[in-house]
């Protein structure tokens, strides 16, 4: 183990350690903390130089406040909206792709494959003006759908990279051994692969929901109106009204950020196993 | 037809589960980026009628003193955004030990990379602002003057880049405990009877098995460095005076904002940017290429 564990070090290294940890830890998420706290700090306090102190009571209002006088509900279900079938379309797709690139060998795979790989990395801005026209074209400009199409499309490409890895890592022989049987290609899909896809799709899954949600790109090209923003752009767009309002800023932050940390907490071994898939062969 | 599908079922099958997926990949990514670099040789507003103008946005991107601070401010944060992958190996290390609650350490590490960078960005706002911002205070107490950075045109841009350094040291972090996890350990232990430690440790024994991840790590911190956008756009919208502009912002100015529809031109900036990302992207992918055919 890198580096020596520490319980092998002297008393003095260990107890070193132990302090280091929660004063990194408190450095590191400085920022984050602050605003947490401004985010329950009233008005009050903020109008008279109370900026780092104690609030003097915890404000929860802000956040009544940014409910009651904002979209803030409306940008919050707008994001669950485009989110969740972003994840379901996505990750379908690309179990059929990544099945198809796993498991079949045709001449085309490699090229077929890398292009999938390729295109996930593309400046989002190449894309920008022709996908804006197409969804315009289609009259889908400024809905919910208009925008989770275009996700679950692009999507498909890390989703395939991701599906296509974990398959090829699945014991061939079991396909085999059923072609054998006479098994049709799509009930070996159905009942052999995808039965044993589970932590991949619980992995995928999380890491799009937290993508999607955080997208902020697309969704100011996509959508712009409250009826359809999501939360990102709705933050956006609030900032600029509450100019230096801290304490609603605060709390509209904080809560933009909550469903993913709260996927993250919930599902944090299958986040990690996607966001660290290739990290180690 | 049935049995011509039995004869040729497993010919037919690939190219049936891909069908959904590559149509829309084509579609919705491959087709734009050609499109893309049709619309760059014109000057089209968007709605009306689109006129052939040969290479003359490009020809005025040459001269445009706006393009040169922005591919200025790229290559600023293309060189400081590496600085992840070294920090990010460094409190890996730090973390990787087994003590009690460590988990809990790691995963709150982890915490500002799942955080929207719109969230990350309203954060460092508040930090950086002047009067009464956290960083402006600490500067004002040792210097007698506190520094307005998002104000100023020269430290504009690295007060932004240090706020994506924030998430981006995190992500690196991650896949290194995870390499770290993976280090094996009677190599380490060969090593350490050899008397090797410390430095000389980590860079003969530890980072060549760490290759996978650094290789990762560096992809990801590029791609990062150029995608470059929420962050401007939140936190200074290209200001002061466009002083902290990078390519997919400028972009998107020019294409769609208040300074005019000028989707050609936004385009040929788009193909401009386009042009750096495939140098790096055709560079991950010959290597991904030879991995994959070795085998």
């Amino acid at each position: 183990m890198f580096p020596r564990p520490i319980q092998q070090t002297s008393a003095a290294t260990q107890w070193l350690y132990r302090l280091a940890l929660p004063v990194a830890l408190l450095l590191w998420l400085f920022p984050l903390l602050g605003v947490a706290v401004t985010s329950v700090r009233p008005a009050a306090d903020l109008a008279q130089g109370n900026y780092f102190g104690i609030p003097s009571y915890l404000a929860f209002e802000n956040y009544a406040d940014v409910f009651r006088n904002t979209p803030m509900a409306k940008y919050i279900v707008n994001s669950f909206v485009v989110t969740i079938p972003t994840v379901i379309g996505a990750v379908a797709l690309s179990l059929m792709t990544g099945f198809a690139l796993a498991i079949y060998k045709f001449k085309a795979n490699l090229l077929i494959f890398f292009m999938f790989v390729a295109g996930n990395f593309v400046p989002f801005q190449i894309l920008m003006v022709p996908v804006r026209d197409l969804t315009l074209d289609l009259g889908m400009y400024n809905t919910w759908y208009g925008l989770a199409l275009f996700h679950i499309a692009f999507q498909t490409g890390f989703c395939t990279l991701f599906m296509r890895n974990f398959i090829k890592a699945l014991p061939f022989e079991l396909i085999e051994a059923a072609r054998v049987e006479g098994v049709t290609e799509w009930r070996i899909f159905w009942y052999i692969v995808l039965p044993l896809m589970r932590p991949a799709i619980a992995a995928l899954s999380v890491l799009i929901f937290t993508f999607i949600w955080n997208d902020f790109f697309w969704a100011t090209v996509l959508t712009t109106s409250p009826e359809t923003q999501p939360i990102t752009a709705g933050l956006s767009s609030l900032n600029g009204q509450w100019v230096a309002a801290w304490h609603l800023v605060s709390a509209g932050s904080i809560l933009a950020a909550l469903p993913p940390v709260a996927m993250f907490f919930l599902m944090q071994k299958h986040f990690i196993a996607g966001l660290t898939l290739g990290a180690v062969k | 037809m049935s049995a011509y599908w039995k004869a040729n079922q497993r010919r037919l099958a690939p190219w049936l589960f891909l069908a959904p997926g590559l149509i829309m990949f084509a579609v919705y990514v491959i087709a734009p980026i050609f499109q893309s670099m049709w619309i760059s040789f014109y000057d089209w507003d968007g709605l009306g009628e689109a006129k052939w103008i040969g290479t003359a946005n490009y020809a005025e991107l040459a001269g445009d003193p706006n393009m040169v601070t922005s591919f200025k401010n790229n290559i600023i944060w293309l060189a400081l955004y590496m600085l992840s992958v070294p920090a990010g190996l460094l409190i890996a290390i730090f973390l990787n030990q087994t003590v009690r609650g460590i988990r809990l350490y790691k995963s709150l590490f982890f915490f500002p990379f799942v955080i929207s960078q719109v969230v990350v960005g309203l954060i460092f706002s508040w930090f950086y602002a002047p009067g009464f911002g956290l960083l402006y205070k600490v500067i004002e107490f040792f210097t007698g003057t506190g520094v307005a950075i998002l104000a100023d045109p020269d430290l504009v841009t690295y007060g932004i880049i240090a706020a994506g350094l924030w998430p981006q040291i995190a992500y690196v972090m991650i896949l290194y405990l995870t390499g770290l996890n993976n280090v094996a350990p009677d190599q380490v232990e060969a090593a350490r009877l050899d008397g090797a430690k410390g430095w000389r440790m980590l860079w003969y024994v530890i980072l060549p098995q760490l290759r996978p991840a650094t290789f990762i790590a560096v992809v990801v911190t590029v791609i990062g460095a150029l995608r470059s956008f929420d962050l401007v756009s939140i936190m200074t919208s290209g200001g002061p005076f466009g002083s902290s502009r990078v390519l997919s912002y400028y972009m998107y100015e020019t294409a769609l904002s208040e300074y005019g529809y000028r989707m050609g031109y936004g385009a040929a900036i788009a193909v401009v940017l386009f042009g750096i990302m495939m140098v790096f992207i055709s560079g991950f992918i010959w290597k991904m290429w030879r991995d994959e055919t070795e085998r």
